[in-house]
């Protein structure tokens, strides 16, 4: 058992100073390209709340106006892991926008497959950023590698003219103009900057909770300068992502030496080369976090992540390995501490490893919540109701 | 088992050394590659952070020293049997060089795929149906692949979801998840821009280089409806 005190990753104190940041601001030479008539920087809405990056540059995050660029393998899989984020906006009467008028961002596909380039890329990221922004919203990103990528495609479409000048020309035959975000921002940024509020309307105690965290490569290890940081997590030694709002949750985050090994999801390997995906996350991943932490759960913030981590475990209990950990993101904590419903919100029967014992252990009954979904699925399939809407889903 | 990579002998002398240097030369030509490599200390670190060195016969040192050292014998050797071990999670950005063996990989990978060597369609196989998904319906991953004989060792839970699918996406809140064959409604006229973006970049030239059979199927989908949104183009 390793015992690392969580607040502080040392004595040492490392000190946050944007003047020391070896890095430029990109957001300046945003602001002069726009200057240039080169592109249309789309602005963060207020108002907007502010969180510090590695080098302790200020982030705005949006409250509200949110567009909500979906995740396809959370959408398609997991997909509680987007209803739970549009239940937090909802819960705290934000208006938000959930498109229709959406791409993937393709970049899963590109990761595995390499079957696209770079103009591509950025176009149909630049087509999403210019439907958020002709409808008034601005873009959330849902998962970390559309996260991760689009701050990757920013980047590019700033310091590469050619690039700029290229995708210029595809928007403007699609009617559409270059636009990029002032700030690229993550739906679990969203989360962190409203933990204290999320923990005024917590109404299940989540106290003698023990987690441990997984945060998504593609969040902080592309274009890493742009992740969360907080000198009371970790001493700022690594991203305060995720921690940050399971500590305001009263959770004890509990570390383990693999925290920076990835999941295992390697984008084609998850796809067609699973033997390399089930390995490497269950024994780098959830058995390294059961024998250093025994948590009663794991939580972390990306589409794969979650996936990988979770579906892993299957044939890890056939081979008699140390799993049985549940595995959700933080936006379903965040909803269920605040009263979420476990299977009509958090939709939690679309998870692998069992995760009753860990509701139980928050005094959920799972047997009378299950029935209350059932019931709304009898409905359905008698044909008295389409769908369950919100408000069958808030009742 | 992985198989071990072999390195030692000029597995490819089949293949000419201008091919060989001309491929490198399409690396070199990517405009990301003076941003990505910067040369090796052969310091290991990113060894040390990388997943699939840990299960793989696989080194982002190895290939960061080849290509910095520019061994276009070796690079095509790596090229063929070592870049599709990589898991693309950048743990390696970080590299105290400045380098992004990650990268690197990428664009070792893009123009593995637009040369259509074998070793990508190999290493592709079985992909050709999220390619499909992705390309012709702007969403890659969607709830009916959620199928037992795809991916059997996620257990009987697949057997639950596939059974309980149509009812289990209505009692989804949201009203854009009721959707089966895409992870969300997406709207037509987006699709047709997505289509329009894979023409103007070449996207579809790609296809080909490593499945003329996905390519032909790609091609009638996106054109037909094209077509019908009144565009006249044609996919060559
Ligand atoms: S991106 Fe590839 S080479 Fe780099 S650490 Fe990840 S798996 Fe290893
Ligand atoms: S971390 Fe960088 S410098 Fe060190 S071996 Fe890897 S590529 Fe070379």
């Amino acid at each position: 058992m390793i015992h690392l005190p969580v607040l502080k990753a040392s004595d040492r104190l490392f000190k946050i100073d944007p003047e020391e940041a070896p890095t430029h601001d990109l957001r300046d030479e945003l602001f002069q390209l726009e200057k240039e008539g080169e592109l249309e920087v789309i602005r963060v809405p207020e108002p907007y709340m502010e969180v510090k990056t590695k080098y302790g540059r200020i982030k705005k995050i949006p409250v509200e106006k949110t567009w909500h660029h979906k995740s396809c393998g959370q959408c398609g899989h997991i997909p509680g892991y987007s209803t739970s984020i549009f239940w937090l906006n909802r819960a705290f009467g934000l208006d938000y926008y959930d498109p229709t008028d959406q791409t993937s961002c393709t970049a899963w596909n590109y990761y595995a497959s390499a079957t696209s380039n770079p103009e591509a890329q950025a176009a149909v990221a630049i087509r999403n950023f210019a439907a958020a922004h002709e409808v008034g919203y601005f873009p959330l990103i849902h998962c970390g590698t559309s996260f991760g990528h689009y701050k990757e495609v920013r980047h590019a479409l700033v310091h590469q003219p050619e690039l700029r000048r290229k995708v210029r020309d595809i928007m403007k035959r699609l009617g559409k103009k270059l636009v990029v975000p002032e700030e690229v921002v993550h739906y679990s940024e969203w989360v962190l900057a409203m933990r204290d509020r999320i923990a005024e309307r917590q109404v299940i105690d989540m106290s003698h909770i023990t987690a441990t965290v997984h945060p998504a490569c593609h969040y902080h290890k592309l274009i890493e300068e742009d992740a969360v940081y907080d000198s009371e997590i970790y001493g700022a030694q690594r991203s305060a992502i995720v921690t940050a709002t399971l500590q305001a949750l009263g959770i004890n985050v509990a570390d383990y030496s693999t925290w920076f090994d990835c999941c295992g999801f390697g984008f084609r390997h998850i796809l067609v080369s699973r033997d390399f995906s089930r390995s490497f996350s269950v024994q780098r991943k959830i058995e390294v976090m059961r024998e250093e932490a025994n948590p009663d759960i794991t939580v972390t913030h990306d589409t794969g992540c979650v996936t990988t981590l979770d579906q892993s475990q299957v044939v890890g209990k056939a081979h008699k390995k140390k799993v049985g950990l549940p595995v959700m993101a933080d936006s379903q904590v965040a909803a269920l501490a605040m009263g979420a419903h476990p299977y009509k919100v958090l939709q939690l029967h679309w998870h692998n490893t069992d995760n009753k014992p860990f509701l139980r252990k928050l005094g959920i009954d799972v047997d009378k919540t299950w029935a209350e979904f059932q019931a709304e699925c009898d409905l359905i399939k008698a044909g008295k109701k389409e769908f369950m809407t919100w408000e069958d889903a808030e009742k | 088992m992985p198989q071990a990579l072999d390195i030692r002998q000029n597995k490819y002398s089949d293949v000419t050394q201008e091919e060989k240097d001309r491929l490198f030369q399409e690396c070199k030509d990517d405009e990301r590659w003076s941003h990505i490599l910067y040369g090796c200390y052969e310091c290991g670190i990113c060894v040390a952070a990388c997943p699939s060195a840990r299960f793989y016969d696989f080194s982002p040192r190895l290939i960061a020293q080849a290509v910095a050292r520019e061994d276009t014998d070796l690079i095509y050797t790596l090229m063929n049997d070592s870049v599709w071990d990589c898991s693309q999670c950048f743990s390696c950005d970080r590299c105290p060089r400045g380098n992004s063996p990650g990268q690197v990989i990428t664009v070792m990978r893009e123009v593995a795929v637009k040369n259509g060597l074998n070793t990508a369609k190999e290493a592709l196989e079985g992909y050709g149906r999220i390619i499909y998904k992705i390309m012709s319906t702007g969403s890659q991953v969607s709830p009916d692949m959620l199928q037992p004989n795809a991916f059997p060792d996620w257990g009987h839970h697949v057997h639950d979801i596939a059974e309980n699918l149509d009812v289990w996406r209505k009692a989804l809140p949201p009203e854009t998840l009721h959707t089966i064959e895409t992870g969300w409604k997406v709207d037509e006229k987006t699709i047709i821009e997505l289509y329009l973006i894979w023409h103007m970049t070449g996207v579809m030239d790609l296809i080909l280089g490593i499945d003329e059979g996905l390519h032909m199927i790609l091609v009638d989908v996106m054109e037909e409806r094209l077509e019908e949104a009144g565009y006249d183009i044609e996919f060559d």
